[in-house]
């Protein structure tokens, strides 16, 4: 086990060398002078302009600002935005809050999913399993960005029932309407996992087994078919979790939620290769963590899965 | 002292054991099963008693309804199957009409269940205990957390597992399949039921496990007196085990009585039929019926030339030359043991043998001797460890690529299960010119008439080339799997378990016609097999494996008559029905 953990951790060393380095050459490559755009429409001095250039090492060939960038991230040093803030503080802001949002989103899809796709799968055919299917197909096929402006026009500003954006103070309470949404658009998936694996599990050998011994249908469906079922439901809630940190830009733009998807888009605006590289370097590190956290998960849930 | 205790205290609870009164009472029952296609009626007017503490056995073929019939005593028939008439009486009341409520009552506590495959019947994700225990506590046999890990403990040695208290933290998939049955055995009987169901449970495992369990479950039974209704596919088995036979066909009843004389003599076609197709250790090697006469086309078989072919085969297997020579075979696997160790199996270690041209070598074991991976080195399907695998003077060890897919084409394979090695997707048309297609010989038309004449050696129609495998029947399916391994005409044919799966009179089919192509085309046979009884009946020599090693060789009347090995009179004696007369 612990072998296991080590050499997936191992793997993931050329993960995020490979990363960083493609992330560090994309910004490098981007168009537009980030010096020259911090100046906006006034006309430098060429002597500041070197200085400012000096100081995030801009005037170095590429390589050697990569390997230079490298070492200050191996250091710990995440480097400094060019409003003058260290990135490391940036991310202590941010972070928390995407956490908590996609924390929400996924506890919330995680529920959906496992009691819809229960009562779809023990009520295979019947209507409640056919309005869950016409349902499921509506919000598979909206897009997560206009589902998001659709609630936040409805329930945020006809109805007043949620805050219309979240802003500096972004609570639990706050961040329930864009969470709720986020997990309706993926909890289509669970949902159906979860009806697939219960019907399966109905007609499984060892629940006529538990049948046959005498017991009810109220210990019946928990014990052996809703336990059973719930293996690959939970290994997709936490797969999404790695996704949803990484891809709350939309939501944390349109809710103007202060988190990493939202910095990290004023970042790319602004073409600061330090704060872009950083996050997704701390984004890529964390996605693998989470992968490497459901296959362990897996092993939990599954008693037959042993790594060695 | 306690067993004693729980037998009385149960026969007091309901009405004394009356052996004149059925314990159960089958009337004109009917199940109907819904499909897409209209309705199934799977048992049509079946009716039956049994008494306490009486032994019946169940016997047919798949789709009999003898398993549907069993189901439904418990109501445990699949989503879309109902009792659609007649009545099921337990101990004088009707449960015909009872909800699922009323059935658990039932169900563990009067009537017990061991179903068929221990792979499949423990729940993978909880341990041993907790799936005894709960058992126990849903039939109220003992009550309190300390008690109920007694009882769990009790059941499970009586079930024949000797070190219960150290394995029930352990998960199934930590148990062999014997061991899984005896689990299963121990839940069935936990609450001391008073008829317990066994449908099929040995026909999974090996016989000499099969043997072991058995007894084991007899002696159970008879100790606390329970019925037992009992399914199976083998009537050597029912005879052995079983007072009175009932034989199913087509969902009804063709004929039922005390076992021995229903075996000695039996009064229906199918019954008869039956016994004449099931293969025994008095049964002899099939012969080809078609033979020389195929240019005559009108005579039979002629006796006289049957019975000295026989009597020249033995010296004809000498003479022939040797088309398969393997010499001292090893295959060793790594096994993981942890993050650095790993131990050494030795899967195959050091067999050898030849085979002669058109004759049919078995080679016979239990599960885990290594019959099968020994059948994947000759094939060339995995690199031997160690040793030479030579096939029509061709070492295939220092073969070329180029050598190695010619000789490909002079193997081939057919493989245990039907239904999972046709490509459900291709016609059989497509599936049988594959070996054609990759082996690029001839041209489309070319290909089309030779699926059609080999679909006609198979005994098939050749429009069947346009239909998909899940049209046919498992034994139509075999022949197309055979018709594939002939399609490139190749000099030896590995039957890796080829008629394990079938019904015994498809299966004696297919071997008639085994027998038949190998006379026509004089095919090499390499016949992977767990049971004896076949390999009476198709092969000329006999290679018995036990855990890696060749363990005694030689002419298969000479191993059936007079066997030197412990091992291979082990596997004898464990033939179900082997002292039992058939009359036919």
């Amino acid at each position: 086990m612990l072998m296991y953990v080590v050499r997936r951790l191992l793997q993931a060393i050329p993960v995020f060398l490979g990363t960083t380095f493609l992330i560090y050459f994309m910004v490098f490559s981007m168009p537009g002078d980030p010096v020259l755009a911090l100046f906006g429409d006034k006309t430098p001095n060429p002597a500041v302009l070197e200085a400012v250039r000096a100081q995030y090492n801009l005037d170095q060939p590429f390589i050697v600002q990569y390997l230079l960038y490298l070492k200050d991230l191996l250091t710990g040093n995440l480097g400094t935005t060019f409003s003058g803030q260290e990135v490391t503080e940036v991310l202590k802001r941010a972070f928390p809050v995407t956490l908590k949002l996609v924390t929400m989103a996924v506890v919330i899809e995680f529920v959906l999913a496992v009691v819809i796709g229960l009562v779809s799968g023990l009520r295979k055919g019947g209507i409640i399993d056919n309005a869950n299917l016409v349902i499921a197909l509506v919000l598979s096929s909206v897009p997560p960005f206009v589902a998001l402006f659709l609630a936040q026009y409805f329930i945020g500003i006809k109805l007043g029932w949620a805050p219309v954006t979240v802003g500096a103070n972004a609570t639990w309470g706050a961040m329930l309407l864009p969470a709720t949404v986020i997990a309706l658009t993926i909890y289509v998936t669970g949902m159906r996992l979860m009806r697939g694996s219960v019907i399966e599990a109905q007609s499984a050998d060892y629940v006529r087994t538990a049948s046959a011994k005498g017991l009810t249908r109220r210990r019946i469906i928990p014990v052996h078919v809703a336990r059973n079922s719930l293996i690959p439901v939970i290994t997709n809630t936490a797969a999404s979790f790695g996704a949803l940190i990484a891809g709350t830009t939309v939501t944390e733009g349109i809710f103007n939620i202060p988190g990493v998807g939202k910095v990290l888009f004023d970042a790319i605006i602004r073409g600061e290769t330090a704060t872009v590289v950083s996050f997704v370097t701390i984004l890529t590190i964390l996605y693998i963590i989470v992968n490497i956290l459901v296959d362990l998960l897996y092993a939990v849930l599954d008693p037959r899965i042993r790594y060695v | 002292m306690t067993e004693e205790n729980t037998v009385q205290t149960l026969s007091t609870g309901a009405a004394p054991a009356d052996p004149t009164t059925p314990l159960v009472e089958v009337d004109d029952l009917q199940v109907t099963f819904t499909t897409a296609n209209g309705d199934v009626h799977a048992v049509r007017g079946v009716s039956f008693d049994i008494y306490p503490g009486e032994t019946v056995a169940i016997v047919g073929e798949s789709g009999s309804g003898k398993s549907t019939s069993a189901t439904a005593l418990i109501k445990l028939l699949a989503g879309n199957g109902r009792i659609s008439g007649g009545s099921i009486k337990v101990e004088g009341k009707d449960i015909t009409g009872y909800n699922e409520q009323q059935m658990a009552a039932v169900r563990g506590g009067i009537i017990g269940y061991v179903p068929q495959d221990p792979m499949s019947n423990l729940n993978p994700v909880w341990n041993i205990g907790f799936q005894v225990r709960e058992a126990i506590r849903a039939n109220g046999v003992a009550k309190g957390k300390k008690d109920i890990e007694a009882k769990a403990i009790e059941v499970l040695h009586q079930a024949g597992l000797a070190d219960a208290e150290r394995r029930l933290k352990q998960f199934p998939h930590q148990f062999s399949g014997g061991m899984r049955q005896r689990v299963l055995i121990g839940i069935g009987l936990g609450a001391d039921p008073k008829l317990l169901i066994a449908d099929e449970p040995t026909s999974a495992l090996d016989v000499t496990v099969q043997k072991v369990i058995l007894d084991h479950l007899e002696s159970l039974t008879r100790e606390k007196n329970t019925a037992m209704l009992f399914i199976t596919h083998d009537l050597g088995l029912a005879a052995e085990r079983a007072s009175k036979v009932i034989v199913m066909s087509q969902g009804k009843i063709v004929e039922a009585g005390p076992s021995l004389e229903l075996l000695q003599n039996p009064q229906h076609p199918y019954t008869k039929q039956l016994i004449a197709a099931a293969p025994s250790l008095a049964s002899r090697r099939i012969h080809s019926t078609v033979g020389e006469h195929l240019t005559d086309g009108v005579e039979g078989p002629d006796m006289l030339t049957l019975a000295e072919r026989h009597e020249d085969s033995e010296a004809a297997v000498e003479a022939a030359p040797v088309v398969v020579k393997v010499e001292d075979l090893r295959k060793t696997y790594m096994i993981r043991r942890g993050s650095f160790k790993s131990d050494p199996l030795h899967a195959v270690d050091g067999i050898s043998f030849d085979i002669h041209k058109g004759t049919t070598l078995a080679l016979v074991g239990e599960s885990g001797s290594g019959k099968s991976t020994a059948a994947r080195l000759v094939l060339g399907l995995e690199k031997p460890t160690d040793g030479q695998i030579t096939v029509g003077g061709v070492g295939m060890a220092d073969a070329s690529s180029k050598q190695l897919f010619d000789l490909r084409r002079r193997m081939q394979v057919v493989f245990q299960d039907p239904y999972a090695s046709l490509d459900p997707q291709r016609s059989i048309g497509a599936i049988i010119a594959e070996p054609l297609k990759v082996h690029k010989v001839g041209n489309r038309k070319s290909r089309d008439a030779r699926v059609a004449e080999l679909l006609d050696q198979v005994a098939l129609p050749s429009a069947m080339a346009d239909r998909y495998p899940n049209e046919l029947s498992g034994g139509q399916r075999q022949r197309i799997a055979i018709a594939r391994a002939l399609a490139l005409k190749p000099e030896v044919v590995v039957l890796d378990e080829a008629v394990s799966a079938l019904d015994v009179l498809v299966q004696a089919q297919v071997l008639q016609l085994l027998a038949d192509l190998q006379a026509e085309l004089d095919l090499t046979y390499l016949f992977i097999t767990h049971d004896l009884a076949v390999v009476r009946v198709v092969a000329d020599a006999v290679a018995v494996m036990e855990k890696g090693k060749i363990v005694e060789t030689g002419a298969t009347d000479e191993i059936f008559e007079n066997a030197q090995q412990e091992y291979t009179q082990r596997l004898l004696d464990a033939i179900p029905g082997a002292g039992i007369e058939f009359g036919a």
